[in-house]
């Protein structure tokens, strides 16, 4: 095989970059690269005309300098020149410089555009090929508009060369990705799928990504391919090692392909026909049997291919969850990797064990490798590693092991890395919360904790293990006692201050009995941590002595000479100085039943679900977070109807409130995340010039219309005296636009007319509005349109606000109004049976998946309107699918510019109570939760 | 796949600035593991698979589902290919051929997946092209 020699066919460029790589300074690389940017530039301006070969050189040393890192404003007019080039090497360079430099000069875009064309059109495939890669490569809107009917024909053509076809399929799937909305599914689709049975493992491969891509997304239409894809795995894994000639890959029949399929499978649940589901089991099997043989190879490459496929049957045994058989095999062969030298595949057996361990089949058999993993915890080198072998003891945890393995992670904590200790430490209190049998256990542990890694420790640990201790009687005199002890430590961290002091504040009664732990002992205990404590808990030390004056009278005389020292009353801090003074006129003017009612002990903490949780949750995402006891209720639960089990006392709430205000007496309650910013803080688009006033607060039944348009996209948005507002909208997919009509009601111009879009912070990078201003006149009578082009971006929960200001006659007038662009808005219906409805609404099936409200009718239950309703909301509504025909239940696909969430709801009317109870499912949280709070307000 | 360093190509949009910084985060975290590590690293949302060939890092960043083992592979079977191509290829024939570095990755990955893991299929079409030149 010929060499390819250096730089061969362009010396220039050789030269170049060997001038380049002799530099000996970046200063020097910069000289050289600037004399050279110099000379191209004056070739390119020169009256000769340079020849193809030349402009191919300068191209590519252009590319070659972009390639370092420099910026490049040139040359794109050559490189589109080179497109139309009958040489293959000129015009390769020129498609790879217009893919690695994509610019969007419109101009250019057409001259691009073109000569792709004519490359499509040229019947040469290497021509084709190299067109095909660049759309591939660049992938821009313009590109999908021009060529996403084109691609498909020459896929499927009947003498479409292989190769072409597979640099049609992967283009055309990259055109999906980017544009899905204009990529039609037609009569190519069936063909598509058919392409599996291609002689060519080459377009196998690359039609089954293509398959898998769209299958995700219609997965109805691409139902035929699961059978497909199961005979031809079928037919590689009973190959013998040398069938496949070039697809082999050290003695590992087309690994890649296998993946593939087996992730195209992976889209669909186990197959219906049984013929098929029973060669898939059989495949299944056979690939858990080659894991078995001896290796044919030495090489890592070839147990790494036979891994990888393995790894991916298990994925799908996993996905399926319903061969019991064959996922403890899963388990089995994982097991014995946990234990294997190579780190990779321990790395990737513990990973894979991780989602064995939530299926009900599994689970046991994953908790026999208990000591394996902690030991793993104790030995693996890489940080990595014994992250997984985390993951792993937090998802095999249970009420059998539940002691052994918080025991171990808290000694592992001692040691652990920084960087993963927050997250060690919130599993710990989950765990411990979650299996405590005993609560004093649940106290030691937390107390352990804050011991062991204090700093660790986050707000919503320490509030967690108040909001227990006040809800469980039996343990308040324990949990006194052991912070009472806890605080002894000449050094304790001052989370342990905060709990001691609050715990003691509540509770201190309960060990002052005892003479060791009189009153005047604890108070002095915690003064004497005081000074070495930042404000928030000084402040909080504060709220307990002026509980411990209620709780002992005998000490009122020393905590009120504290509170009236100087270093109290004249504090610099605000919030100590005042908590001082308030309590010290509290101490002295109350009397003992006002004190008693005041410094009540506090009442116990709505069950909800744990604050800890959801910051893990937060932390990781929700997918890594599976709660093992809720996944495992629900498999039980049967979804078509019936009551639902009673929530255990840890599950997971519809609706997370944020966390209590732990520190009380004083401190402002936190704010709930409710309406949008009325002004400061969030301005953002402000789309234009000069409006510097401030934004009026929303105007009064703003809230009771934007509500009305949740399923609808038009009417009349605001009405006061002076000003109509009106509304017509369309969306589709991510993409949509608003035309807002301002209509002047009096006979007299608005002068200084301006509307102004604002987002709130969060909101801003989630949606995209573009709008242009409008004329800052508007006459009496008169109506004027503004255009809002409208992009969601990512999932959103908070509304933009309008804000309009303007002149009538003197006065000013300032109006906000929450412009209704929801969530909903970019949903896109679709059908299904109801066997796959129920399929699916069974996988979303993670506690943080759904998000469920009931509620009191606020209008007639009218079932006409109901439905009406859904399907103003976006969704299809599905007939026939819920067993009970009087519930409603709808799907469909939120489209955002970064992905796709596919949501399935349900409501139950209950005629009689007149209540509701709606259930979202979607594979996000926040949409799960957003979508419920919309649809909610509209019955 | 969402971009593959090396011969730097991009299956996602990022502007050039970040892209920069993907760059310099990716060496960041690569650089630092010893051969006792996993070829994986969990890179903001993603994962990087990466194989260390002499003094050089080959990174694919995938997401977090994607098999791991196929796409630690599927960089040697690049490798392979490359070597073949330019019999024994060292860095400096990265460097001069970058060029022709790009065929080799758009005739074995495109748009983000795998297009071609026949050694022969590719050798036989890079030849191919290398006579039309």
């Amino acid at each position: 095989m010929p060499a390819v020699s250096k730089g061969d066919g362009m010396r220039g460029l050789a030269v170049f970059i060997s001038d380049i790589r002799n530099c000996k300074s970046k200063e020097a690389e910069i000289k050289r690269i600037n004399k050279e940017l110099a000379n191209i530039r004056s070739k390119f301006k020169g009256d000769k005309a340079l020849d193809g070969y030349s402009k191919k050189k300068y191209v590519c040393k252009l590319l070659f300098i972009f390639l370092l890192g420099h910026d490049i404003d040139f040359g794109h007019m050559e490189a589109v020149n080179l497109l139309s080039s009958n040489r293959y090497t000129e015009k390769q360079i020129g498609y790879l410089f217009i893919s690695v430099l994509v610019n969007s000069n419109s101009e250019l875009i057409r001259l691009i555009n073109n000569a792709i064309k004519n490359d499509l059109a040229s019947r040469n495939p290497t021509f084709m090929g190299l067109a095909l890669h660049c759309i591939a490569n660049v992938g821009s809107r313009e590109m999908a508009e021009a060529f996403a009917g084109e691609v498909p024909k020459i896929l499927v053509a009947g003498d479409t060369m292989d190769s072409v076809k597979q640099s049609a399929a992967l283009c055309l799937l990259r055109l999906y990705r980017t544009s899905p909305d204009l990529v039609p599914m037609g009569d190519w689709t069936s063909r598509v799928v058919h392409l599996l049975n291609d002689q060519h493992l080459g377009v196998v491969t690359a039609a089954t990504s293509l398959i898998t891509t769209l299958a995700q997304k219609n997965p109805e239409e691409f139902k035929t391919s699961v059978s497909l894809a199961v005979s031809r795995l079928s037919r590689i894994v009973t190959s013998a090692s040398t069938d496949l000639q070039d697809y082999t890959y050290y003695f590992v029949p087309a690994p890649w392909l296998s993946v593939k399929l087996l992730r195209l499978l992976q889209c669909y649940p186990p197959p219906e026909d049984p013929a098929v589901r029973g060669r898939l089991t059989e495949c299944l099997e056979t690939i858990l049997n080659k894991a078995q043989e001896p290796p044919k190879s030495k090489k890592v490459q070839h147990s790494n291919a036979k891994n990888a496929v393995l790894f991916e049957a298990i994925s799908l045994i996993i996905h399926h969850d319903s061969e019991p058989n064959l996922l403890v095999r899963a388990c089995n062969q994982l097991g014995q990797f946990l234990q294997h030298r190579e780190t990779n595949l321990r790395y990737l057996a513990l990973e894979s064990m991780c989602t064995l361990a939530s299926s009900e089949f599994s689970h046991e058999a994953v908790k026999t490798h208990i000591d394996t993993v902690i030991n793993a915890l104790k030995t693996e080198r890489d940080v990595s590693v014994r992250q997984r072998a985390v993951d792993l003891l937090y998802a095999m945890c249970d009420r059998s092991n539940a002691q052994q393995i918080v025991a171990e992670m808290l000694s592992y904590l001692e040691t652990a890395d920084y960087s993963i200790r927050e997250e060690i430490v919130l599993k710990v209190a989950i765990l411990a919360e979650k299996y405590a049998v005993d609560y004093a256990w649940y106290v030691d542990t937390i107390l352990n904790l804050i011991r062991i890694a204090g700093d660790y420790v986050s707000e919503e640990v320490w509030y967690r293990v108040i909001q227990i201790v006040i809800n469980r009687d039996d343990v308040q005199g324990y949990a006194a006692k052991t912070v009472f002890e806890a605080l002894q430590a000449p050094a304790c961290h001052e989370n342990l201050v905060k709990v001691g002091g609050y715990i003691l504040g509540e509770f201190g009664n309960l060990i002052a009995g005892d003479p060791r732990s009189s009153p005047l002992v604890q108070f002095n205990l915690l003064h004497s941590k005081f000074h070495l404590c930042s404000v928030p808990t000084r402040a909080l030390l504060l709220s307990t002595y002026i509980k411990f004056v209620n709780l002992f009278p005998e000490v009122k005389t020393t905590i009120q000479d504290v509170l009236r020292s100087d270093s109290q009353l004249k504090n610099a801090d605000v919030e100590l100085q005042q908590r001082a003074v308030e309590y010290l006129r509290l101490s002295t003017v109350a009397s003992t039943d006002i004190l008693a009612t005041v410094l009540e002990e506090m009442p116990p903490f709505p069950e909800r679900e744990s604050s800890i949780l959801a910051k893990l949750k937060k932390k990781k995402g929700p997918s890594t977070v599976t709660d093992l006891e809720d996944t495992k209720r629900e498999r039980s639960v049967d979804v078509n109807g019936g009551p639902e089990p009673a929530p255990a006392s840890t599950s997971a709430a519809s609706t997370p409130s944020p966390s209590a205000d732990l520190l009380g007496l004083g401190a402002a309650p936190a704010a709930p995340a409710g309406p949008p910013p009325s002004s400061g803080g969030g301005l953002l688009v402000d789309v234009f010039s000069d409006s510097a006033s401030a934004v009026a607060p929303l105007a009064p039944g703003s809230e009771d219309n934007f509500a009305r348009f949740v399923c609808k996209n038009n009417g009349v948005l605001f009405e006061n005296q002076l000003l109509q507002i009106g509304l017509k909208s369309e969306f589709r997919q991510n993409l949509g636009r608003m035309f807002i009509f301002y209509g002047n009601k009096t006979s007299t111009q608005f002068l200084n007319f301006t509307p102004t879009l604002i987002c709130p912070d969060d909101l801003q990078s989630r949606l995209n509005l573009q709008t242009k201003p409008v004329d800052p006149t508007v006459d009496g009578g008169a109506q004027v349109q503004q255009v809002v082009n409208i992009e969601c971006v990512s999932d959103f929960t908070e509304a933009p606000v309008l804000n309009i200001q303007f002149r009538y006659g003197g006065t000013f007038q300032n109006v906000s109004v929450q412009l209704p662009i929801t969530l909903n808005k970019f949903f896109q219906p679709t059908e299904m049976s109801s066997q796959d409805f129920f399929q699916r609404w069974k996988q979303l099936s993670n506690p943080q998946q759904e998000v469920q409200n009931i509620f009191k009718a606020k209008h007639p239950m009218d079932t006409e309107i109901t439905k009406a309703k859904i399907i103003g909301f976006g969704s299809a509504l599905l007939e026939e699918v819920d067993p009970n025909p009087a519930n409603f239940v709808g799907a469909g696909i939120i489209h955002t510019k970064t992905t796709q969430i596919g949501c399935l709801l349900r409501l139950e009317p209950n005629l009689q109570a007149q209540m509701y109870r709606l259930t979202l499912r979607t594979s996000k949280e926040t949409v799960s939760q957003r979508l419920c709070e919309l649809l909610s307000q509209q019955f | 796949i969402r971009f593959i360093l090396i011969q730097n190509r991009w299956y996602m949009q990022f502007d050039d600035d970040e892209k920069q910084k993907l760059i310099e985060e990716v060496h960041a975290v690569v650089t630092v593991r010893d051969a006792k590590h996993t070829n994986f690293v969990e890179f903001r949302n993603f994962k990087i698979i990466y194989r260390r060939y002499a003094g050089l890092y080959f990174c694919i960043c995938v997401d977090v589902n994607d098999n791991n083992l196929a796409y630690l592979e599927a960089i040697h079977n690049f490798v392979e290919v490359l070597n073949e191509y330019f019999h024994n290829v060292c860095e400096l024939d990265l460097v001069f051929n970058f060029y022709k570095v790009y065929t080799v990755v758009d005739e074995m990955f495109l748009a983000g997946e795998i297009r071609e893991t026949s050694q022969t299929k590719v050798l036989k079409q890079l030849l191919m092209l290398q006579s039309l030149e």
